[in-house]
């Protein structure tokens, strides 16, 4: 019999295998690794942004920083680079170490504190849009040929299409996302604290300590999608990723991650975020079809995904009713 | 485990309801001064803040302009201030004023249904969105966060499909007059409002509702043992704030005279928690306070006008709002005031 | 053996205080390496709060606890874990969505380069429940088995960490004879092995069948502690169950004949469900008091819910003056007149954001509906009237119950019921930590009661107190309704005697 832990994980392989064979089915372009390269480049900041999300998930709680962090990191290496001429690098370690000391701040708060982290990082997301807007009112070009090599860098794949720094990244942090999760005490003891507070607690687990990391961890994330993004798009808007800790929090969803922590895969997030991206492709190639569409599905899978979880979770005895 | 459980639920609301209860109660001070503060703020950054003029029978000024601006936001406030009151918490509200808009405006640009039918259509949409949320938290206990995140995400790309991703404009005296008219000087959207809030307020107050509402809250398991059907209250919470978003959609497509799928009340719902939370009202639930949030609206919308009177980009507001959050939270937060506690006695035999 | 030995864990003078309650006072306990001790006595006898002050869930207020001779203050559960005490808690504290293996091994998974080694993880984790002889699916999720199996698990977790003391609290609760067999092989092999043993239960025959000594709280304080051997099983109940020697015979019954029939007559038949309770069959009249008595778990709050509609019962029926009462939620059953003073008024009574005037009106608000809302003058005159009558120790009637004391919080629920003006009124533990003072005043609030014609049904392990009001004494054990006493065969030798079979 399967472990019903991977219940969630296997729907989600279905789902990504299913929708993945229809594109093929269709359009004979879909199976050209030329759509995959892109699908992998398209949503590196994405999923990038949502491997840190499903640390926060895991451990009970919620990011909704993240979509402000990429802008005002974007914003800030545009002013670094572009403004004070610093090297790009040096600004990538700028903003990755801002992401982490502002996400240790908000855990901080949530731990020490006791208050939702819902409410903390929403504070947290109006904080740094309007960050970006202090230094910067339009969108700027980020130029230097950093930037541009970071561009143009592609990994030839079999087929028409390839592999870009963007997608490489992306692959690297989900990889140490998996270690950090699954082969890490820090990762373990995210799960037992969404699983079950009062008991992680009296485990001997150091709970404030470790949802301080969390936050912290999504900050490192966010903050390195920001770059890639950033990167990407070689330039830098305050009103970019708006909306993205939502989409964040789907590909969590969708990935088989139990939204009210404690079980779940990071391999399942990466899963989760190629899914939207597929749905947005195939959307885009049936060409009748409307862009609403992207979002009602994804509405669409998330009370599936939900549902099953609750069905999983209810099974459960001794299993304590989550709270808000 | 019970003893731990206890100590995280009773909150410290030490004075919070003083020996007269009611309208002399601290909880009613705290935002009311706030309030205050900010208006006199604004007054002291550019005087004419409180000329009000009139203008063709009509009243302007900044604090008009505040009520004004402020009412669809007060409308969805309410709602949610309910909502919270039961412990659950409505993600939903923007998509819901997006739905209901592009239903009003489908509507009137497609059919010559009488406006009164339109909008019983467009209230309608919110009810069932309302139902549906209600549904997934108190009959299939999904936690109210993740239920209204559903609806959140797919109520967008419902209204999209209902105005086939267009931003669908119309013309009717009628409703332009609620979304820019006036009564004897004061807009139409502003005595909307105020009917619909003062109506639930009735409705919440001068019925056992209010009670029911914040005993489930309080205690959803000893509300059941007392004979309340604690389930239907959650769901009704959910229906009402459905509903009020409904009203400030109708509004907000009235203004523009078309309905944005996509745009139409974004962010609302975050300014909306944002209000209840100023208004003084815990998010653990087991009270609500609608004149408070409604002052809440209030303040963050002057806070809005004084950003602006003071030259300052508007986009300056998000940094305020986030540290007045920060600091009504740390305020309101028991771990935080048992540490003051702490802190005063240590420093008291010096 | 023990008697020579230096005690592995004592406590001396434990006193421990919550506002308006003693739960602990002048405590002294002992448990020797290499035996089994039981730790006995009723719902807040004390039994929960020592183990919480031994474990540091809870700060001493006063005494001292000393491991090996040495005085230790540990923090926390897992620092009193560091120390060498290892507590399996009644409630399994364990995460139900990690797999088994984690769930034994977290925080000290084998680690290699700094990263977790599964394998050998996996393998300690196997190791540690050989020695319970369990055999399960170290990988699937703890949540999805049972929770007695969660229970061994948690067992097998504390032994796993080289303690010197064990604690399990209420382990067998939950356990069927086979897998309560495992435990008390595992027990005995611990207790060869040197460990010390503390056995929380209150199934009587398991304390015969394992412990060596025992230990008998009451009301917060130390009765005493005896060889297992050379206690009766009913001095053994005499000590938990508190029976005073000189019997007083203040009882009611006796002027209480001749009285008229008030009507509301309760006819509960065969009422039961399965797992919970078997078919009981009691009839009650206005007027009368019937005491429930029994040991805890013996269904005394389990017919209190099932005769109240917060459980469903699936046999049997309620009659309130020969017409059945629908009794599927507890709503139904305020509408038939039913009332229900829970024993957890935490969980289940108070709401503790809203004020005294608020909670005393919300069964009477319920029972009205929704439309009717009762006057904000009539609130105040009901809440003055029950603040005054019962004594509610508040400043003013808008103070919110969740600050108030126990004793009073109780009083707040009691209210609430009264103001509801039911036919049927039952009582869970209506004393139930709560001063000296407020206890009197609930006890005559009871007689009051039922002087003006309203049944009551009043669950309760204080056999004084039942002695002393009820007409009637219904007594269950083991899920059943082992015997009805009435009249002058009410003694607490009787009930005891009842119980103790």
């Amino acid at each position: 019999m399967i472990n019903e832990r991977y219940y969630p994980l296997l729907a989600t392989l279905a789902v990504c295998a299913l929708l993945y064979g229809y594109g093929i089915f269709e359009y004979r372009a879909f199976s050209d690794t030329y759509v995959l390269g892109n699908l992998l480049t398209d949503n590196a900041f994405l999923i990038i942004t949502a491997v840190g999300m499903t640390f926060v998930i895991l451990s009970g709680g919620i990011d909704l920083s993240v979509g402000s962090m990429i802008a005002f990191v974007g914003v800030l290496m545009a002013e670094l680079v572009t403004g004070f001429g610093i090297h790009p690098l040096v600004a990538v370690v700028i903003s990755l170490v801002f992401g982490a000391a502002f996400g240790a701040f908000m855990g901080l708060i949530i731990a020490k504190f006791d208050i939702q982290p819902f409410i903390i990082t929403l504070a947290g997301m109006f904080f740094l849009r309007g960050m970006c807007f202090l230094i910067n009112l339009d969108s700027v070009p980020i130029t230097h040929d950093f930037v541009s090599a970071f561009g143009g860098f592609r990994i030839p794949l079999p087929g028409r299409g390839w592999l870009s720094a963007s997608a490489i990244v992306m692959l690297v942090a989900v990889m140490s996302g998996i270690v950090f999760a699954h082969y890490t005490r820090f990762g373990r003891n995210v799960y037992a604290i969404g699983g079950d507070r009062q008991s992680a607690q009296l485990l001997g687990i150091p709970v404030e300590r470790t949802i301080i990391q969390v936050y912290m961890l999504s900050g490192i994330f966010s903050a390195l999608a920001g770059v890639v993004f950033a990167f990407y798009t070689a330039s830098a808007y305050p009103l970019a990723a708006v909306g993205v800790e939502l989409d964040a929090i789907a590909a969590v969803v969708i990935g088989g991650t139990l939204l009210t922590g404690g079980m779940g895969f990071v391999a399942g997030t990466f899963f989760g975020g190629i899914i939207m991206g597929v749905i947005q492709t195939l959307i885009a190639f049936d060409g009748s079809l409307n862009s609403w569409w992207t979002k009602i599905v994804i509405g669409g899978l998330l009370f599936g995904f939900i549902v099953l979880q609750r069905l999983i979770t209810r099974s459960f005895s001794g299993m304590r009713a989550g709270a808000t | 485990m019970t003893t731990l459980q206890d100590t995280k639920k009773s909150p410290q609301n030490g004075g919070r309801k003083g020996p007269a209860g009611g309208l002399l109660s601290r909880q009613w001070l705290g935002p009311v001064i706030a309030l205050v503060l900010v208006i006199v703020a604004n007054g002291l950054i550019s005087p004419s803040f409180f000329n009000i003029k009139v203008v063709d029978g009509h009243l302007y000024g900044s604090l008009v302009d505040i009520i004004h601006r402020g009412a669809s936001t007060a409308l969805v406030a309410v709602g949610m201030a309910i909502v919270i009151g039961t412990r659950g918490i409505d993600l939903s509200v923007g998509s819901v004023i997006a739905i209901s808009g592009a239903v009003m405006a489908v509507l009137i640009r497609d059919t010559s249904l009488s406006p009164f039918i339109v909008i019983l259509a467009a209230l309608g949409a919110g009810l069932l969105c309302g139902l549906w949320n209600g549904i997934l938290v108190a009959y299939l206990d999904i936690q109210p966060i993740i239920a209204t995140l559903i609806l959140m995400v797919a109520g967008r790309g419902i209204a999209q499909m209902i105005t086939d991703g267009q931003i669908v404009t119309f013309h009717g005296a009628f409703f332009e007059a609620i979304g820019s008219g006036y009564l004897l000087g004061i807009p139409w959207r502003v005595i909307i409002a105020a009917i619909v809030i003062a109506g639930l307020w009735a409705i919440m107050r001068k019925t056992a509702l209010g009670l029911f509402v914040e005993a489930v809250g309080g205690n959803a398991r000893a509300s059941r043992l007392a004979g309340i059907d604690a389930r239907g209250i959650k769901v009704l919470a959910y229906v009402i704030s459905g509903l009020c978003s409904a009203v400030a959609g109708i509004i907000i497509a009235a203004d523009i005279r078309g309905a944005d799928a996509n745009n139409a009340g974004l962010w609302l719902e975050l300014d909306a928690i944002l209000a209840v939370v100023v208004g003084g009202a815990s998010l653990m639930g087991g009270r609500f306070y609608l004149a408070l949030t409604v002052v809440g609206v209030l303040i963050i919308q002057a806070l809005g006008t004084g950003i602006l009177l003071s030259g300052l980009p508007s986009q300056y507001t998000l940094i305020v709002k986030a540290a007045v959050v920060m600091v009504v939270l740390l305020v309101q937060a028991p771990r935080a005031r048992q540490m003051m506690g702490r802190f005063w006695r240590r420093r008291d035999p010096q | 053996m023990a008697d020579m030995a230096q005690p592995v864990l004592s406590a001396r003078g434990v006193g421990k205080f919550f506002p308006g309650v003693k739960a602990l006072q002048d405590v002294d306990f002992a448990l020797m390496a290499g035996e089994i001790h039981a730790l006995l006595g009723e719902n807040g006898a004390g039994k929960s709060t020592l183990i919480k002050v031994i474990t540091g869930v809870h700060a001493r207020d006063a005494g001292s606890v000393q491991l090996d001779g040495v005085e230790i203050h540990p923090g926390h559960p897992g620092e009193a874990q560091h120390l060498g005490i290892s507590t399996v808690f009644q409630e399994v504290n364990l995460v139900p969505t990690l797999s088994v293996a984690e769930n034994l091994m977290l925080e000290r998974q084998t680690r290699k380069f700094g990263l977790i080694s599964w394998k050998k993880t996996e393998a300690d984790a196997r190791e540690a429940l050989k020695i319970l002889g369990l055999d399960i699916d170290i990988n699937r999720a703890l949540g999805s088995y049972s929770v007695a199996i969660q229970q061994l698990v948690a067992i097998a977790r504390a032994v796993a960490l080289d303690a010197r003391v064990l604690i399990l609290d209420e382990p067998t609760a939950s356990l069927d004879a086979d897998e309560i067999k495992t435990l008390f092989r595992t027990m005995r092999a611990l207790k060869d092995k040197g460990l010390g043993i503390i056995f929380v239960t209150h199934f009587l025959d398991q304390v015969y069948e394992i412990t060596d000594r025992i230990t008998v709280l009451r009301n917060g304080r130390l009765v005493g502690t005896f060889e297992t051997a050379n206690l009766p099983q009913i001095d053994l109940i005499n000590h938990m169950l508190g029976r005073e020697l000189a019997e007083i015979s203040a009882h009611r019954h006796h002027a209480r004949d001749g009285v008229v029939d008030r009507g509301n007559h309760i006819r509960i038949k065969n009422l039961g469900k399965k797992r919970v309770l078997n078919p009981v069959t009691l009839n009650l009249s206005g007027g009368e008091i019937v005491g429930l008595a029994g040991l805890l778990g013996s269904g005394r709050t389990e017919l209190a819910e099932l005769v109240f509609g917060a459980q469903r019962a699936d046999s049997g029926l309620v009659f309130l003056d020969d017409k059945p009462v629908m009794l599927r939620s507890p709503r139904q059953a305020i509408r038939a007149g039913f009332g229900l003073c829970p024993e957890d008024r935490k969980q289940d009574g108070i709401v503790p954001e809203l004020g005294v005037r608020e909670n005393i009106a919300l069964a009477l608000q319920g029972r009205r509906g929704w439309l009717r809302p009762i006057p904000r003058a009539e609130q105040d005159k009901f809440a003055d009237d029950m603040i005054a009558a019962l004594g509610i120790a508040t400043p003013d009637r808008e103070k919110p119950v969740g600050q108030l004391s126990g004793g009073n919080q109780q009083k707040v629920i009691l209210a609430r019921w009264l103001v509801s003006k039911p036919v049927f009124l039952i009582l869970d533990e209506p004393t139930r930590g709560i001063d000296v003072g407020a206890h009197a005043d609930i006890i005559k609030l009871i007689r009051d009661l039922c002087d003006e014609g309203l049944a009551l049904l009043v669950a309760s392990s204080e056999l004084e107190e039942i002695v002393a009001f009820a007409d009637r004494v219904a007594v269950l054990r083991d899920r059943e309704l082992a015997t009805e006493l009435s009249g002058a065969d009410i003694t607490q030798n009787n009930i005891i005697e009842a119980i103790a079979r």
